[in-house]
């Protein structure tokens, strides 16, 4: 086994290299260039965090521009709704105001038609009476010629008519 | 070598590279294909990593696979030291990267191309023990700077009775000078017995084919198809290797650094 059967010639030149080589990589790539490659993984690993972070609290921030829109829209809403009560109630108000004003001039029309209708009635019958009177009159002097009071007609008359 | 007998201890022959030797204070450190091999995993890992510094904010496939090497160690070293374990991160990643890269890069089946052959930097004790007692070294070193001579406490587990600590203690002083002696070996011979199992099979390969009869071409047949198997496990035994040195590292540190 060469190993140890060559101790003895190799042991010198075997520590001398490996001192030299391993000093090289320990220094060379160990201190020098490990610490690179961590400060790029570190930097890497850290604007990914702070990415994360910057991306959550603009989602954060859309969602409270979110809410406040959504509360803005239902306040808006609520606000149009009691203005439409309100205007809904005032023009009830109204046209029952003028359906009131407009019932009772109708009323007093009709009361006024109603008035003169009867009065028209009072004077046709009194005419139809007066008529009827002078109708039996003249019918019973030309037909027995005697001349009959005619206040005697007149109770007999009105006696008929309102027996209909 | 002849076709009949292959060496399958071969393959972890370190020799200088060109034959050429070099002396240093008397001590002969010559770049040999071992050395060359940790500059090979040195440079691919550096390449690697250079493809993550590219820093772009959405990255790469590269890109990605850069950054996911450094945020497994981290998580290890986060999970496994806890607090205070960060500083630790380029040292754990250094281990857990050069021992996997060399891991790999033993295993590559590279030798097809004649005159290539990959060394399995991490099949050498010489290696793995340097790079275990280091673990254990910086174990030491925080421990006791961090808690001065409250350290030793760590022989006293927490809620056994007194009468029992005259076992207890030398058994936790034990199991704890063991531990780079195990963390050593383990990579040591997990990445050895690989080689040489497929070094084994592979020699079949050659000597069923050699041996001629009807019974040859079988056995090469069986040989390779083991080959391919062994070398799918080998696969998953460089990754467990090296993450198992780099977890007990980060465990004996939590050790060091908290005191159980």
């Amino acid at each position: 086994m060469p190993q140890i059967s060559q101790i003895g010639e190799i042991y010198a030149s075997q520590l001398f290299w490996l001192a030299i080589v391993f000093a090289l990589i320990y220094v060379g790539i160990g201190k020098a260039m490990v610490p690179k490659i961590e400060a790029t993984i570190e930097d890497r690993n850290g604007r990914i965090a702070g990415d994360i972070a910057a991306a959550e609290a603009a989602r954060a921030a859309a969602l409270a521009s979110e809410r406040d829109y959504q509360t803005g829209l239902e306040s808006a809403r609520a606000k149009a709704t009691v203005a439409l009560g309100e205007a809904k109630a005032r023009a009830v108000a109204g046209t029952e105001a003028k359906l009131k004003t407009s019932d009772a001039a109708l009323a007093a029309q009709l009361d006024a038609a109603t008035g003169r209708i009867g009065a028209a009635k009072v004077q046709a019958l009194a005419e139809i009476e007066t008529n009827t009177v002078d109708a039996v009159e003249q019918i019973v002097a030309k037909l027995s010629g005697v001349a009959v009071d005619r206040v005697t007609i007149e109770t007999q008359v009105k006696a008929e008519l309102a027996h209909g | 070598m002849s076709a009949g007998k292959i060496d399958p201890m071969e393959q972890f022959k370190v020799e200088p590279v060109l034959g050429r030797h070099l002396d240093l204070f008397g001590y002969d450190v010559s770049f040999t294909n071992s050395a060359l091999f940790m500059i090979v995993v040195f440079v691919l890992l550096a390449v690697f990593m250079a493809g993550g510094l590219k820093r772009q904010l959405v990255p790469g496939r590269w890109q990605v696979a850069a950054e996911d090497a450094v945020s497994f160690i981290d998580n290890m070293v986060t999970v496994n030291i806890g607090s205070g374990g960060k500083k630790f991160a380029p040292y754990i990643f250094s281990l857990f990267f050069f021992i996997l890269f060399a891991n790999l890069i033993g295993v590559l089946p590279l030798a097809i191309l004649p005159g290539l052959h990959t060394f399995a930097v991490t099949s050498h004790i010489t290696v793995t023990a340097v790079l275990a007692f280091l673990s254990f070294g910086i174990v030491l070193v925080v421990g006791f700077a961090t808690h001065g001579l409250k350290f030793f406490s760590l022989f006293v587990p927490h809620g056994a009775p007194a009468w029992l600590m005259p076992v207890i203690i030398p058994v936790e002083f034990v199991s704890f000078m063991v531990r780079p002696f195990s963390l050593g070996l383990r990579l040591f011979v997990a990445m050895t017995a690989g080689h040489i199992l497929l070094e084994v099979f592979g020699s079949f390969v050659v000597q069923g084919l050699n041996a001629g009869g009807a019974l040859g071409p079988v056995v090469s047949v069986l040989s390779f198809v083991m080959i391919v198997g062994v070398s799918a496990l080998e696969l998953l035994v460089c990754a467990i290797q090296a993450y198992v040195f780099a977890l007990l590292t980060s465990l004996y540190l939590h050790d060091a650094v908290h005191l159980h």
